[in-house]
């Protein structure tokens, strides 16, 4: 069963994105992405100091895979970084896609919504695909769709918790709100359960990096998640039972031995 | 500052070069590769193409930026 989907303007297969931070080399980050079958791959941008060779260890092998670039802005807490951010990312990486973070707060590294929307409306206007990081917030994600958003990227739970989805309910409505929107899970996963939860609500991929990366088997655990991701989607598309609140017997009663009514 | 020098901050440490200067000649100074970095200038960026016609004035903040992992 062919189940590609159309990321923006491009057509892709695998629905997990991941990120190419936090691995303990080159090798193992080349490794793992390779297994997990991404072809969405997250970068930034770093300060050039004298004399440093530009083409970083961890560049120059990532620029070798074949994967479509999703620059973040990451670090970045006011508007006006975020689009500088941005647009410098569109001529270093050749991408007008962008991962759009504005952080508002320190501790949990959660989005601004108020500066995200800002800063949105100025990229697509600018020619930008934006993917916002944002919180799991309703209103917020109707401001971004009304100022041209195509895809949204809610958190699951605080970058790199591992937490999980906290509010399963708030993912599922914005599915259900936004049919016609791209909806990926990013931020918060731990586990492949967790990547599966989020596929089964029936959203269109999920983003993730420290899960992998963290995990003492990067290239393994890169695995899990990709096949995590297709049994979750597998699964959406068959539909799931609804819950009962009593038990239901599978096996048939009729003709079982000793079998008698119960009065 | 002499008047043949101009006081920038680059990446937020202080540089201090023979003026006019531009961006193309800032670059070549701090021997990056054009082609993987971006510039900008007092919080705007500045594309490859206006390197070369753009001089730097005292006081100026200068981001350069190449590419790296991110999550």
């Amino acid at each position: 069963m062919t189940d590609s989907w159309r990321l923006a303007d491009t057509q892709v297969s695998s629905r997990l994105m991941i990120g190419s931070a936090l691995y303990p080399s080159p090798e193992v980050m080349q490794s793992a992405i390779e297994a997990s079958g991404a072809e969405v791959v997250t970068v930034s941008l770093r300060r050039q100091t004298a004399g440093q060779n530009t083409d970083s260890s961890y560049w120059s092998w990532l620029k070798q895979l074949p994967v479509h670039w999703l620059p973040n802005t990451a670090g970045c807490y006011g508007v006006r970084e975020a689009v500088t951010t941005a647009q410098m990312a569109r001529e270093v990486f050749g991408t007008h896609w962008l991962k759009l973070e504005v952080i508002g707060d320190e501790q949990t590294l959660q989005p601004d919504p108020f500066g995200l929307v800002e800063a949105a409306d100025i990229l697509i206007r600018d020619g930008f695909e934006v993917f916002p990081y944002m919180t799991d917030d309703l209103v917020l994600a109707q401001r971004l769709v009304d100022v041209g958003c195509r895809i949204l990227m809610p958190w699951a739970s605080p970058i790199g918790s591992g937490q999980g989805i906290r509010h399963p309910q708030n993912i599922m409505l914005l599915r259900e709100r936004f049919p016609q929107v791209q909806l990926i899970v990013d931020a918060g996963l731990g586990r492949p359960s967790d990547a599966t939860e989020a596929m089964e609500f029936g959203c269109d991929g999920v983003l993730l990096n420290s899960a992998i990366a963290l995990s003492p088997d990067p290239t393994r655990m890169a695995g899990a998640f990709e096949q995590a991701v297709s049994a979750g989607r597998l699964g959406y598309r068959a539909g799931i039972m609804p819950q009962r609140q009593w038990a239901s017997a599978s096996t048939p009663t009729i003709g079982t031995p000793f079998w008698h009514q119960v009065p | 500052m002499s008047d043949s020098t101009v006081s920038i901050v680059v990446n937020n440490a202080p540089v201090r070069l023979k003026a006019p200067l531009r961006l193309t000649e800032l670059l070549k100074h701090m021997a990056c590769d054009d082609q993987s970095v971006a510039v900008a200038v007092n919080l705007d960026f500045v594309p490859r193409s206006r390197w070369a016609n753009h001089f730097l004035q005292p006081g100026d903040q200068v981001e350069i930026v190449a590419p790296m992992q991110g999550g």
